[in-house]
């Protein structure tokens, strides 16, 4: 049960990592990133089973944290939107990469 | 004063700096609120609020000095009372008071949100704070985010700017991406130990009760987010965007507490939580050193804008802190924090005299702006040059004697490769640092009007000349402050198998 769970939650990671470095587009890019937090939540949740409680609570404070960093992330590609018209990381190259 | 954390009571008074500035960076937020006129579009003036902003940090590292007298008692609580918090915590609350002192007339000029400014960078450096006391791998996670989270908005804090829009997103999206890394190494780390709790997963590791795929995993996955933090090559490559596109005060703080508190945590996680395992992941540490120390150094050759190099250089200063995480040693752990005490307020300064040249904007940055700088503002340009000289490890500097004390501590352990590479890139170094002197004495600037008049208000002024002079004041007498850095991480590397220092580690892995 516990191995199966981990395994789930690896392949969750991995594909959220893959579409970090492969996709474009800022916030498609910011949705693998919240998939990798929520493959690294079913690990915890899964460890608690064995491990008692906290497992689940700190599930909790990676949420929240998840939900901040979304307010201030979205802000930020709205203000970069504005500038450009366009959420595609290829575009902003004012800076080199 | 014995806290033994048997009642809430005693956690306000362990937090009692960190609670401190909680309230007062509220207090300026609101402050702030009422202050500031949002209809007029006329610049405001960033000194009031600044001063607010400095007489709470300085409560704060009051306070500070008045915990660190406390005596731990028994049990492993998450919040750490040994020296190398505190002394972090005065480092830290050294950069953020720089950062406040010397960003006034850049702020008022470009008339950005004084209030939310000075509030982000005193909640960051709550966050920071908290990463140099936590000893709790979840509270660990919460501080860095914190702090990343206030850093993420002061990079884009211009949004009439674009490439500060930019090198927001970049910071951003790599950001949260190194954060997942290093959740996942403590989800599995969680899994291999049964504890989140940095002490008890070292005694774990030490006594081989921990599963240990899952811990070596999860050791793995923490390597690489704390390489994202501290910006070692080849995770590097956000860094010079970033510090480039953000406005200059932002990069300062970035560049020099933000990869402080980085260095704390990783030092803390690293030396409290694995030293058991220092011959698995010295290796790993000993590469991101090497190839730290040389890539950004070679690269910054080319540069000619000033910002960019000034932040290849501060890459390149971070490897040669990885050396000392190298090392492990006790002196190579108080040489740690006096290199990080010296390079924040060395970096700072230069970069605040890199806002004073380029009229505190985003435009004359480059090498050429720097022609005729020195005859025509003696005070700033020898004031700049002694934070090349020092960023660079001129002998009768500060830099130097933190170089100095990083090599002792590398050849203990018997680092002799790594201790010559960090000499030879020192030489290398020299280069690109004293073309940027070169350029502001030997060149005569474009037109005699240029440089004559510069807009560098007297507490600023005050603030850069007065870092020049501790710096030179340090480079002749170090020996105060090493002691007591070296004091404060006393008993830290004490986790690290002595047989290994004492038969040598090998040389390279």
């Amino acid at each position: 049960m516990l191995v199966e769970a981990l395994v789930l939650s690896a392949i969750l990671f991995v594909v959220g990592t893959f579409g970090v470095l492969v996709r474009r587009n800022a916030i498609i890019m910011f949705l693998c990133i919240e998939l990798m937090l929520n493959a690294v939540n079913l690990s915890f949740v899964a460890f608690s089973r064995f491990m008692g409680i906290e497992g689940q609570i700190y599930v909790f404070f990676v949420m929240t944290v998840a939900a901040a960093e979304a307010a201030v992330g979205l802000a930020i590609i709205i203000s970069i939107f504005r500038h450009y018209e366009t959420v595609n990381v290829n575009n902003f190259n004012l800076l080199k990469w | 004063m014995v806290l033994d954390f048997s009642s809430n009571a005693d956690y306000i008074w362990a937090l009692l700096p960190e609670i401190l500035l909680a309230i007062w960076a509220m207090g300026v937020l609101l402050a702030g609120v009422f202050t500031e006129d949002n209809d007029s579009d006329a610049p405001g003036d960033a000194t009031t609020l600044g001063w607010l902003s400095l007489l709470g940090l300085l409560v704060v590292a009051a306070a500070n000095g008045w915990v660190y007298g406390a005596v731990e008692g028994d049990g492993s609580p998450m919040i750490a009372m040994d020296g190398f918090r505190f002394f972090a915590n005065w480092l830290l609350l050294a950069g953020a008071a720089l950062t406040i002192l010397l960003s006034f007339p850049y702020l008022t000029r470009q008339r950005l949100q004084i209030g939310e400014f000075y509030a982000l960078v005193l909640l960051a450096t709550l966050g920071m704070m908290f990463m140099a006391s936590a000893r709790n791998l979840i509270l660990l996670f919460l501080a860095i985010e914190t702090m990343s989270v206030a850093a993420y908005v002061l990079t884009a804090f211009n949004r009439r700017d674009r490439k500060a829009s930019e090198a927001g997103l970049k910071y951003f999206l790599l950001g949260a991406f190194s954060s997942a890394f290093l959740l996942y190494g403590i989800a599995l780390v969680y899994g291999g130990t049964g504890t989140v709790n940095l002490q008890e997963i070292g005694e774990a590791v030490a006594r081989g009760g921990a599963f240990s795929p899952l811990v070596l995993g999860g050791m793995a996955l923490l390597a690489i987010g704390f390489a994202f933090k501290v910006a070692a090559v080849p995770f590097h490559m956000w860094t010079p965007d970033v510090y480039e596109g953000a406005p200059t005060p932002a990069t300062a703080f970035m560049s020099a507490a933000v990869k402080a508190a980085s260095f704390i945590a990783f030092v803390r996680v690293f030396m409290e939580a694995f030293p058991a395992l220092h011959d698995t992941w010295y290796p790993v540490v000993w590469w991101l050193a090497a190839l730290t120390m040389i890539i950004p150094n070679l690269i910054a050759l080319t540069q000619t804008n000033v910002k960019r190099m000034l932040a290849y250089s501060s890459v390149a200063h971070g490897g040669y802190l990885l050396v000392a995480l190298a090392a492990a040693n006790h002196m190579a752990m108080g040489a740690l924090l006096f290199y990080l005490l010296i390079y924040s307020i060395m970096n700072i300064g230069a970069l605040a005299v890199v806002m004073v040249v380029a009229n505190h904007d985003e435009e004359a940055l480059d090498l050429e702006d720097y022609a005729g700088f020195g005859w025509k503002q003696p005070v700033l340009a020898t004031a700049f040059t002694v934070f090349l000289l020092s960023l660079a490890g001129f002998p009768g500097t500060a830099g130097f004697m933190a170089k100095i004390f990083i090599l002792q501590g590398a050849v203990e352990s018997q680092l002799w490769t790594l201790a010559i590479i960090l000499a030879l890139v020192t030489v290398l170094s020299y280069y690109y640092y004293l073309r940027v002197a070169w350029y502001m004495w030997m060149r005569p600037g474009s037109s005699e009007e240029r440089h004559v008049r510069v807009w560098a208000p007297i507490p600023m002024r005050a603030g850069i000349v007065g870092v020049a002079a501790l710096l030179i004041f340090l480079g002749i007498f170090p020996g105060g402050l090493l002691d007591g850095a070296l004091d404060a991480v006393q008993g830290l590397a004490a986790g690290v198998p002595a047989a290994e220092l004492v038969s040598g580690l090998p040389d390279s892995p």
